[in-house]
């Protein structure tokens, strides 16, 4: 059964997150679950404009909440967990202040847009995991990881505050997932410890540390690799293992639940996005039928 | 050798900034908070702040509104809501940092610090094309933080470039961005503490 969806990528898979992009729509595409992209969608808002203004903020995530209710009335699918948390935590916003409402839905009408706060949106992690399921998922799998080692990392958005995908004390999903893919997940006690978000480039001497934690615990934990859910916390965790691994020849692939999935699925390399990482990962080489 | 006076006298509090925070979207709970601390050992910054969550939301009530507003800790706070979901008291300490960074950029002396002025250039790129392109948003907090921080990221760039992951002429831009800025022109006047 083909199951409809839309598609709100974000800046971040359009950019630095484009293995996400690729792999999430080729899953996707296997497991018979369609995107179609919101028309000129804008930035969700990020953390940036909650700083600045709290009625925009609202405003930017509303607008594509309101295209995606004029599209229809599909689940919005929001891969990057900046945007699905800027998504999600505006519609909250919308439901719980009434003034607040009042003013952004006055705003976009002046754009011939109509806010009902009826689209929902959802964690592609979680879509997979509830719509279609593991057993479902497993029967697909034509390639099960044995032997692979993971490390679940699901870092802070997806989970908090609002616990819509997991729960934020002991999240499971993402663990369910790559049993299903037929890989192992190892313990890893930090899967929720901040990535560092913006303070890698902002303030790289706490940011980078906040990495630095993240990476040694996992290195810990015999890891083959770190498996994340956000663009951020895949680009903190990969591209600055140079600069705090001097001392190491190794460095951990630190790839996405979709491109490890894909793998499982059969699907090739490059069509998962798994040529466009630094550090590639031998497991892909190694995996056996 | 000058004696510095390491103690503040009363009056040089603000005594209506408590009222302010608590009447600004998020900081609505300023007082229901037990003063435990638990947010300062959950928050994975709070080592390196100047002040940890718990003592700037004693300062508030306090009214040290330049030692708040001032404070490094309000802009290292990522918004990861690790204390929100284990406060016993159920203040959303994020978004009570939410609150008090716009009131910080509302007034330029606290705004001295490298995150704001990353907020900043981020609220204009998206004014201006509607989305962000990360590339061009890394050169421009690279280029703040000084030659050798720009420099460092060279390598990286290249790489993310070779895996096409960094395209360095691609702008990320809507269709049509008026289409944007005209709904946020329409937003109502802004309340203190709810905009810039």
């Amino acid at each position: 059964m083909t199951r409809e969806y839309l598609y709100y990528p974000g800046c971040s898979l359009k950019g630095s997150g484009n293995p996400y992009d690729r792999s999430l729509r080729a899953v996707f595409g296997t497991l018979d679950l369609r995107l179609e992209e919101i028309a000129d969608w804008n930035c969700c808002g990020a953390t940036a404009y909650l700083s600045v203004d709290a009625d925009t903020a609202v405003a930017l995530a509303a607008r594509n909440l309101a295209l995606a209710e004029r599209q229809d009335g599909r689940d919005v699918v929001a891969p990057c967990s900046g945007c699905y948390l800027s998504l999600t935590k505006a519609k909250v916003s919308l439901e719980a202040d009434p003034a607040l409402r009042e003013r952004v839905t006055a705003a976009l009408k002046t754009g011939s847009l109509d806010y009902r706060g009826t689209a929902r949106i959802r964690h592609p992690l979680e879509v997979l995991m509830t719509d279609i399921g593991a057993p479902e998922i497993r029967k697909r799998v034509v390639r099960p990881l044995k032997g692979l080692r993971l490390a679940p990392y699901y870092g802070c958005a997806i989970l908090r505050p609002y616990e819509e995908v997991d729960d934020a004390h002991t999240p499971t999903v993402l663990e369910d997932l790559m049993r299903t893919a037929g890989a192992t997940p190892v313990d890893f006690p930090y899967k929720s410890r901040c990535c560092g978000g913006m303070l890698t480039s902002g303030v790289p001497g706490i940011g980078l540390r906040l990495v630095e934690i993240l990476l040694d615990a996992a290195a810990d934990s015999k890891a083959d690799a770190l498996v994340t859910t956000c663009p951020l916390c895949q680009y903190n965790l990969e591209v600055f293992q140079d600069r705090l691994r001097k001392d190491r020849p190794e460095r951990l692939p630190v790839l996405y639940f979709t491109q490890v999935l894909g793998l499982a699925l059969g699907l090739s390399e490059p069509a998962l996005g798994l040529d466009q990482l630094l550090w590639r990962p031998a497991l892909a080489v190694e995996v056996r039928r | 050798m000058g004696a510095e006076r390491t103690v503040k006298y009363e009056e040089e509090l603000d005594p209506t900034f408590a009222e302010t925070v608590a009447a600004v979207p998020g900081g609505e709970h300023l007082w229901d908070c037990i003063q435990c601390g638990t947010c300062s050992a959950t928050c994975p910054v709070s080592l390196y702040m100047d002040r940890t969550p718990r003592q700037i939301v004693g300062l508030v009530r306090a009214g040290f509104r330049d030692e708040v507003l001032g404070s490094r800790s309000i802009w290292l706070c990522t918004s990861c809501y690790a204390c929100t979901v284990e406060c016993p008291a159920k203040l959303p300490i994020t978004d009570f940092m939410f609150a008090l960074k716009r009131l910080a950029m509302e007034d330029a002396r606290y705004r001295h610090f490298v995150i704001p002025r990353i907020e900043e250039a981020f609220v204009k790129m998206v004014r201006a094309n509607g989305r962000l392109t990360e590339s061009r948003m890394g050169m421009k907090v690279a280029f703040r933080n000084g030659l050798r921080p720009l420099a460092s990221l060279v390598p990286v760039a290249w790489r993310l470039y070779r895996r096409g992951r960094l395209r360095p002429l691609h702008k990320e831009r809507m269709r049509d961005p008026a289409s944007l800025r005209a709904v946020l022109g329409a937003l109502p006047g802004k309340a203190k503490g709810a905009s810039m």
